[in-house]
């Protein structure tokens, strides 16, 4: 078995797989990592085929470039959610197999047929110039130069339009340092929302990271803790999950009785005081600080 | 038959180099004025008006150089550039000054200058009176066009310009619904003969190879008896439509709706004349044709006396004198007919009529602008006094057109009369007898008009017009005074040569049996009219009648009726069932075709969902089923 | 080796491609399919060139990859800006230029 066959049969498989699965991911990202593993695949294959520049571009261009765009791009606008797998086009998604694996015979038959002789092979091509990037170099720029140019144009064309695309004017002045604390302030006047940072993450015994929720005195989450986009993937873990160790300890020392999760987060009220006032009071704290994640102006979203 | 001797123009030299000048000022007149736009409104009636009398002094130069020249070396060919060249084809425009075309020069551009210093005073008020100069300029041009071309092609391109002139200026006032419709009228019936003029030049190209004056007059003894017929009858076909003859008549009285001094210069001095000039001008082909000449003379026989009653009948003092030009035309258009003898009275009727008859147009409406633009002549009455110049101009006219001795009408409608009578006798007596209606008509206008009561509506006060108005009367009526005893002895002679007749010794005491009893006929019209209208008087509203000639007359002898029920009714009759066959076979066939589609598009748009995916979807399967061909091929 | 292969494995890609597209909702990873199925033309490209001995068929692949990288470009920044006015990255919500 030579080594380009034991490439292909080695990567082919795994070039397949990359492919559905990048069809399949539920999450933008990793339908960008499978396609980055297609494309790393290709780049081998290029070089298998006596392609070595390709090979280079592939892994450069596509892999690092592109690639890269598209996972700064879904970071931009597509990790909040994962997508829905729910097809609204009726049929759609069976008349798109049933094309698929048409299409995909009528392209096997029609290519199978395509080449009857054995590969020639590189060797001589690549061989007339003083190797294969040379040889690529005399056709780019010599037989195919106009062609070349003209993608000059394109990308020059394309660079700009992405700009234009994405440039946005300036519609209201740009709120600076100061003028946002004069405004936190003059909320504070006005509203009574508080003008200090939100409250820290939550820190336990077994658990201390961002997506940790602090608890309020009366044992609920103080959902300001977290930060926003965590928050809409309900990343949060619940007083449950983090009270569920201790009441188990509680339990345990008891000895006498099971532990029961439903109380377990709750503490003792103590002597002459309502629970429910208290909780009353901690939630209207709460209501007028989670505002101030709202109060971002647009422009400073993305 | 013998051939005509040809007159060949000799080359331009001198001033006559400068002939399109003639032609050019006027022109130049109209583009400036309408061009200019309102930035001419304050001088431009002042530049419209000295264009024309540019003109008038250029053709008076070139006149008296003609007149110092020997008879042979009086036609000026002045060539000016090919007209078209196409194939075999080479037309050349050009202008031929000769003994002719220089007296209409002289009429157009005299009469044309009196009644645009006329017009001055006349569309004084009116806020497009810049316009009305420059559509005056523009007919000026044209019709020196027509009549000094060298070509019938080039005289078309002029026929066609007065045309569209005249149907400017009588749709002048556009705003009345009366005057768009006369212009229309005009305009339509004109294009009637104008497809008599076209048949008759095709013909001729088709016969002589050529349009030239000077290639139909030589070529004219060789043609065919039936191929002169048919030419000389579409040749007054155009004249009759150009000239408001029998049975292209019906335009001329609606076309009074126009400013008067349009109706003076063009439905009565000039344009309408057009047609007797190009009967006179093509006489090389009527000499060759009995049937066609016959045919002139019985159209301007009948015109003139379809004109006549027609003025007898109506109460509108334009349409009375529209009435008496036509009539006074079929004199002139009779005198063409009957051939050489004929042609110089024609020329001579025609500038005494464009003298005389300019100036009772231009009287008229001295009297309208008096009246407060009333041509109701039953509300007139009396205004002698009020208007005595006017009154005595009109007067003069009026001596004119009767044939009072000595005054021009006497001289040149006499010469016709006895020219017809020598011709045929039977044409010369109702010749004699539209003399005699004549007088019978003008004098009831006058009559109507000038004398008697007054019957004027309430609040108007008449007054005479201003001096810029009255004093083209004033030369009108001189030349209509002297223009018979000036030209008599010496026109025919003068025209001799270019119309190929042989002068005969003329005499201003001239004095035969017929003038003798025409003058009696006269008188007895003159007489009738005072009884009936001079004596008993007036009454202020039309009486009812069941006359049946009166009640012809003022419906225009039928003419509308006649084309509604001949021309029109059928006409709609044929255009409503064809409009409907092509609304329900035609349309109704396309319309379903259109139905079917648009019900299919209706439910095949419902594929343009908005979902990229679905046009994925849908280029897969278009991807598949070219591949699927494309197999296919391959194992065929 | 045969090039046989190789042209089947890029059939299969472009065709997993194709069906992403047809399938996936959302804009960016509609996108990586369209880029999928560019590769998938590429390799056959390379075989192709492979197989004749010709460097033309690595040309136009890299001509390809150019295009394709403009592509990215100007399609990414169309989605961001839609992103940023609809709030949405679905294909199937821009769907207003209908019947």
């Amino acid at each position: 078995m030579s080594g380009q066959e034991l490439a292909f049969w080695l990567l082919a498989p795994v070039m397949v797989l990359g492919a559905v699965g990048m069809v399949l991911a539920r999450k933008a990202v990793h339908s960008a990592l499978c396609l980055a593993a297609v494309m790393i695949c290709l780049a081998i294959q290029y070089a298998a085929l006596d392609a070595p520049f390709l090979f280079a571009v592939q892994i450069i261009v596509y892999t690092g470039a592109i690639l890269m765009l598209f996972l700064f791009v879904v970071m931009l606008v597509g990790v909040d959610s994962d997508d829905s797998f729910v097809e609204t086009l009726r049929g759609q998604r069976v008349f798109a197999v049933v094309l698929g694996i048409g299409l995909v015979v009528l392209l096997v038959a029609g290519l199978g047929n395509a080449v009857v002789t054995g590969p020639v092979g590189l060797t001589e091509a690549n061989a007339q110039y003083g190797g294969n990037v040379q040889g690529l170099a005399a056709l780019v720029f010599v037989r195919w130069v106009w062609a070349f140019e003209a993608t000059s144009a394109l990308l020059i064309t394309a660079a700009v339009g992405a700009m234009v695309l994405t440039h946005r004017e300036r519609l209201v002045p740009r709120r600076d340092q100061r003028t946002r604390a004069a405004e936190r302030i003059r909320a504070y006047a006005e509203t009574g929302r508080h003008p200090g940072p939100m409250p820290t993450p939550g820190v336990f015994a077994r658990h201390n990271a961002v997506d940790t929720p602090a608890l309020l005195p009366d044992g609920s989450v103080a959902e300001d803790s977290v930060s926003a986009p965590l928050r809409s993937r309900s990343r949060i873990r619940t007083p449950e999950e983090l009270l569920a160790p201790m009441a188990q300890r509680h339990a345990e020392i008891a000895g006498d009785r099971q532990p029961d999760p439903a109380v377990g987060h709750q503490r003792d009220p103590r002597p002459g005081e309502s629970v429910a006032e208290q909780g009353a009071a901690l939630k209207a704290s709460q209501r007028t600080q989670r505002t101030r994640g709202e109060d971002l102006s647009d422009e400073e979203r993305i | 038959m013998t051939p005509l001797e040809v007159v060949t123009p000799t080359a331009a030299s001198g001033l006559f180099g400068l002939a399109w000048l003639l032609i050019a000022l006027p022109l130049a007149g109209a583009l400036v004025l309408l061009l200019a736009g309102r930035f001419a409104d304050a001088w431009g009636h002042l530049l419209g008006t000295l264009m024309p009398i540019g003109s008038f002094v250029l053709g008076v130069v070139l006149f008296v150089d003609l007149l110092g020249r020997e008879e042979g070396a009086r036609a000026v060919g002045v060539p000016l550039y090919r007209f078209i060249e196409t194939g075999g084809w080479r037309i050349d425009a050009g202008l031929l000054v000769d003994q002719l075309s220089i007296l209409f020069v002289l009429l157009i551009t005299g009469v044309g200058s009196l009644i645009h210093v006329y017009s001055i005073g006349y569309m004084a008020y009116d806020p497009r009176r810049r316009r009305f100069f420059a559509y005056l300029n523009l007919f000026v041009a044209a019709m020196l066009i027509l009549v000094l071309a060298d070509n019938y092609l080039v005289l078309f391109v002029g026929w066609e310009g007065v045309g569209l002139a005249s149907y400017l200026l009588i749709g002048f006032w556009q705003h009345k619904p009366t005057a768009a419709t006369a212009a229309k009228k005009a305009f339509v019936v004109n294009r009637v003969g104008d497809m008599g003029m076209v048949l008759a030049i095709m013909l001729m190209l088709a016969t002589f190879g050529s349009s030239a004056f000077v290639d139909v007059d030589a070529g004219a003894g060789e043609m065919g008896g039936t191929v002169a017929t048919v030419m000389g009858l579409l040749l007054l076909l155009g004249a009759c439509g150009k000239s408001a003859q029998v049975p292209l008549q019906s335009w001329l009285l609606d076309a009074m709706e126009g400013p008067t001094p349009v109706s003076a210069l063009i439905h009565a001095a000039t344009m309408v004349t057009a047609g007797v000039y190009l009967v006179v001008r093509a006489n090389a082909v009527f000499t060759h044709t009995e049937v066609a000449s016959t045919a002139v003379v019985v159209v301007g026989t009948v015109t003139l006396l379809f004109g006549a009653w027609i003025g007898c009948a109506k109460d509108d003092i334009k349409k009375v004198l529209a009435g008496s030009t036509m009539s006074q035309i079929g004199y002139m258009l009779l005198a063409a007919g009957i051939g050489p003898a004929g042609y110089a009275f024609a020329i001579f009727h025609l500038l005494t009529h464009g003298f005389f008859k300019a100036n009772m147009f231009l009287g008229a409406g001295s009297v309208m602008h008096a009246m407060d633009d009333d041509v109701e002549m039953r509300r007139y009455g009396a205004l002698r006094r009020a208007l005595p110049i006017t009154f005595a101009t009109f007067g003069l006219g009026y001596l004119a057109i009767i044939g009072f001795p000595f005054l021009s009408g006497y001289y040149s409608k006499d010469h016709i009369i006895e020219a017809a009578f020598e011709h045929n006798v039977v044409v010369g007596v109702l010749a004699m007898v539209g003399a005699g209606v004549t007088a019978f008509y003008m004098t009831r206008l006058m009559l109507m008009t000038f004398l008697g009561r007054r019957r004027w509506a309430e609040g108007v006060h008449p007054h005479e017009a201003p001096a810029v108005m009255t004093v083209p009367l004033v030369v009108l009526a001189a030349a209509s005074v002297v223009g018979g005893l000036v030209l008599n002895n010496w026109i025919e002679g003068w025209l001799a040569p270019a119309v190929r007749a042989e002068a005969h010794e003329a005499s201003l005491l001239h004095f035969t049996p017929v003038a003798a009893v025409t003058l009696l006929l006269v008188a007895g019209g003159v007489a009738l009219a005072w009884v009936l209208f001079g004596r008993r008087g007036v009454p202020q509203t039309a009486p009812s009648t069941r006359s049946p000639f009166v009640l012809a007359g003022r419906r225009d002898l039928y003419g509308d009726a006649f084309n509604e029920a001949v021309f029109m009714r059928p006409g709609q009759q044929l255009v409503r069932v064809l409009g409907r066959a092509d609304e329900t076979l035609v349309g109704g066939g396309w319309s379903a075709t259109g139905d079917v589609l648009a019900g299919l598009s209706q439910v095949g748009r419902r594929l343009q969902n908005g979902f990229v995916r679905s046009y994925a979807l849908t280029m897969v399967a278009g991807v598949g089923m070219v591949a699927v061909v494309l197999v296919l091929g391959r194992l065929a | 080796m045969e090039p046989s292969y190789y042209l089947v494995l890029s059939a299969m890609l472009f065709t997993i491609g194709a069906v992403g597209f047809m399938v996936r909702r959302n804009a960016i990873v509609a996108f990586m399919c369209v880029e999928l199925m560019l590769n998938a033309c590429n390799l056959a490209l390379v075989t192709f060139s492979h197989a004749w001995g010709l460097l033309d068929g690595q040309v136009a692949s890299f001509f390809v990859m150019v295009v394709a990288a403009a592509e990215v470009v100007v399609g990414l920044a169309i989605i961001v800006s839609i992103y940023r006015t609809r709030r949405s990255a679905s294909v199937d919500d821009a769907n207003l230029l209908k019947f």
